[in-house]
């Protein structure tokens, strides 16, 4: 391989810009870490961290730095679409940006900002004190990020995946996909998908084990069980993809024919297994928003949650029912009447659930007492913006009609209708509502506010023109169209929406350097008389979160605890036992990291040796000896006195 | 002392995990029949699985049945139905 087949210099100056600012933006970080002599604090504080909460706010961190990465792509994508004709972008590299759009704003933004929010929140939602498996919790997260960065970097070394997110086979093979970028896709997902079946485990077990004394299943808040059977839904669906990355990674490097379209290989087997893992994917990402913003409603609407067993019924349903619908992402590949019907069916069915999920937030409503925040105000746009996308989900889920709308911008449309309002706003307006747990300040409303109106109306002015124009029959990933097919003026439209979207989420970055200035520091721990059990200790939350475990006895504990003036729990302070930090899941990600990049190259020796290095760090880790540490009563008592005393 | 600290049920269930893979992987080597290839293969897997699950994670240690039954109910309805959708869709409902 030659230098510049290594180095992507096509002589774009864009891609150049990008180079640019990627090595000043290294540069400066390194500069500055050393000017202000903060090496040894990132080490000790947030490199080597199994505290659960910093693990959230890194998770968290990433997210919104991927969300800058994957809006770029989405900005760039709508300015070449704008106009007819235009040259912004050429066809390959058009071609590269809506798969790293696609890969990055679901792989590596909605699913790390999900992960981080219940990284920070499900512990200290149970009463437990940290997550079950602490240093695996620091593995997961490192190999998120080994796989994030090695994603990152195809952009500049070696050339992006240009396959599509879906990275459909045959077009994903060597034959059509010489460049080494679809290895990139695979072995970054894969090594990113390590962590995040870790994560998925960790949080089973730790819902299942450590709840404060007295949760029982129906006593637990909203966001848990959907954080659970989230987590459920990751342990079975994540292994497909693993699984069909292998394959891929096998069929494009050692020649192997699984998804060959010769010599007894199937081709479409690629696009099957991938939706196996992919539709439960989907209701990864929004059932912990489900749980997000059934806590935001209650919280806001100062009621307990309408429907509060459905809910968890419907969700259960739900989980079962993601595994049964995937192949409506594939009705026109070629099944017959009979697939299609049951897929459509059982599609159908999904939308039971969903719905009775609706109507309980809209109940929870329903002669409450609602204030008007900015995560409330997410929470509402979410309703009827999510419905929108979910009716014209029903609409897709109709076999026969779906021939008419597959791969068109109306299903774009769809797909952004469900995926934003539903992911992005609960996400968003979980970070508002959480960030003063985390930090002990919250983010200024005013310009909270003023983000949500530009982000909600300039994602309906983005997204809604697509439906019109799928219907007019443009189809997905066109890179350009002519003057005469009339599609100009909505895609305009379209673009000055993405733009608006992209200063709202600029306003939302400028409200946390805000905040982080001027906003008046919260005495308090529960700054939105919230609910559930996380408002009942100090924000920042100290590093072993309860003084004492408290004790459940109801459904929103903490909330009847303070109607009534109670205690959670009047126990003696205990000695607390912590786990210690370690340097290991950093050093063992950037084996991954190293590994996976000298695989991406098929330079076998130096991945072989790195892969040997994962496994020496492994042994080593199965005969280290370390049983973490304690916190004394009296510095319990210490730390408790200077946060403002013990809180009910 | 040496003997009682010897992870005598992981080697075995090591050894056990090989000798089963190399047994399958006779299907390949050796010249047989499509049927008779196919029964070594799923007896090998089942084998493979039962020992996977009683030597290395455990199962039936654990006091809680319920979650345990749950577990394997909820793994078995998805493996169903990713392989027999999968047939499904690919094979018997293909075009």
């Amino acid at each position: 391989m030659k230098w510049d087949e290594f180095f992507v210099f096509t002589g774009d100056p864009m891609l150049f810009a990008a180079m640019i600012s990627i090595i000043v933006g290294a540069i400066s970080i390194v500069v500055g870490l050393t000017y202000f002599k903060k090496w040894a604090y990132l080490w000790r504080e947030w490199l080597t961290t199994v505290d659960h909460k910093k693990i959230g706010v890194m998770y968290i961190l990433v997210a919104l730095i991927m969300l800058f990465r994957g809006g770029v792509d989405a900005l760039l994508m709508r300015g070449q679409t704008a106009m007819p004709e235009n040259g912004l972008l050429n066809a390959q590299h058009y071609n590269e940006i809506f798969t790293t759009h696609g890969v990055i704003m679901i792989l590596f933004m909605a699913m790390p900002f999900i992960i981080g929010l219940m990284n920070v929140i499900i512990p200290l939602q149970i009463g437990a004190r940290d997550v079950a498996f602490p240093r695996l919790n620091s593995v997961s997260f490192w190999l998120f990020a080994a796989g994030a960065g090695l994603f990152n970097i195809s952009f500049i070394i070696g050339g992006s995946p240009d396959a599509g997110w879906s990275a459909y086979f045959p077009l994903a093979s060597l034959e059509f996909s010489p460049t080494v970028g679809n290895n990139y896709y695979a072995l970054s997902l894969q090594i990113a998908g390590l962590g995040t079946l870790m994560t998925g485990i960790n949080f089973v077990v730790t819902i299942l084990k450590m709840r404060a004394p007295g949760m029982t299943w129906m006593k637990m808040p909203m966001f848990t069980w959907s954080v659970l059977i989230t987590n459920v839904i990751i342990v079975f669906a994540f292994p497909v993809l693993t699984v069909a990355l292998a394959l891929m990674t096998m069929d494009r490097q050692f020649g192997t024919k699984f998804f060959a379209m010769q010599d007894g290989g199937m081709d479409m087997l690629w696009a099957n297994l991938f939706w196996v893992w992919g539709h439960p994917e989907v209701y990864i990402v929004i059932l912990p928003a489900f749980g997000i913003f059934s806590e935001i409603i209650s919280t806001f609407a100062r009621k307990n949650l309408y429907g509060y067993k459905s809910m968890v019924v419907s969700m259960v349903a739900i989980s079962l029912l993601s595994f049964v619908v995937w192949a409506h992402h594939f009705y026109t590949m070629g099944h017959g009447v009979m697939v299609n019907s049951i897929f459509s069916i059982s599609t159908m069915a999904i939308a039971v659930p969903t719905g009775v999920k609706i109507f309980n937030w809209l109940l929870t409503l329903h002669k409450g007492k609602i204030s008007f925040t900015t995560p409330m105000l997410y929470s509402l746009a979410f309703i009827p913006i999510f419905t929108i996308g979910g009716v014209t989900g029903v609409m897709l889920a109709m076999a026969s009609a779906d021939y008419q709308y597959h791969n068109t911008m109306f299903l774009v449309a769809h797909f952004h209708y469900v995926l934003i309002p539903g992911t992005v706003f609960a996400v968003i307006a979980g970070f508002h509502f959480w960030f003063p747990k985390v930090f002990g300040f919250r983010l200024n409303e005013k310009l909270g506010k003023l983000g949500f109106w530009f982000i909600t109306i300039s994602f309906n002015v983005a997204f809604f023109p697509l439906f019109i124009l799928g219907l007019n029959g443009m189809t997905r990933r066109m890179y350009t169209y002519s003057e005469s097919t009339g599609y100009g003026p909505l895609n305009m439209l379209s673009f000055i929406g993405a733009v608006g979207l992209g200063i709202g989420f600029i306003i939302l970055v400028y409200n946390i350097y805000w905040s982080i200035r001027y906003s008046p520091r919260d005495e308090d721990g529960d700054p939105w008389d919230a609910r559930s059990l996380e408002w009942a200790t100090h924000s920042p939350v100290p590093v072993y979160n309860f003084a004492r475990v408290p004790k459940i006895n109801e459904l929103d504990a903490f909330w009847f605890a303070k109607k009534n003036n109670r205690m959670l729990s009047d126990d003696p302070y205990e000695p607390i036992h912590m786990p210690s930090n370690s340097g290991m899941p950093f050093l063992m990600s950037g084996a991954f990291f190293a590994a996976g990049f000298c695989a991406v190259f098929s330079w076998w020796i130096p991945a072989i040796i790195f892969t040997i290095a994962i496994f020496v760090f492994m042994a080593l880790r199965s005969f280290e000896q370390d049983h973490g540490y304690y916190i004394s009563v009296e510095e319990i008592e210490r730390t408790e006195r200077e946060l403002g005393g013990d809180k009910k | 002392m040496m003997k009682q600290l010897f992870p005598k049920q992981h080697v075995m269930g090591f050894m056990f995990s090989l000798v089963l893979s190399v047994v399958a992987l006779s299907v390949l080597t050796f010249d047989m029949s499509y049927k008779m290839g196919m029964a070594i293969l799923i007896v090998t897997a089942i084998a493979q699985a039962s020992v996977q699950l009683l030597l290395f994670m455990h199962i039936g240690e654990s006091e809680d049945k319920k979650t345990l039954y749950t577990n394997i109910i909820y793994a078995l309805f998805v493996g169903v139905v990713t392989i027999l959708g999968t047939l499904l869709t690919m094979i018997w409902g293909y075009q």
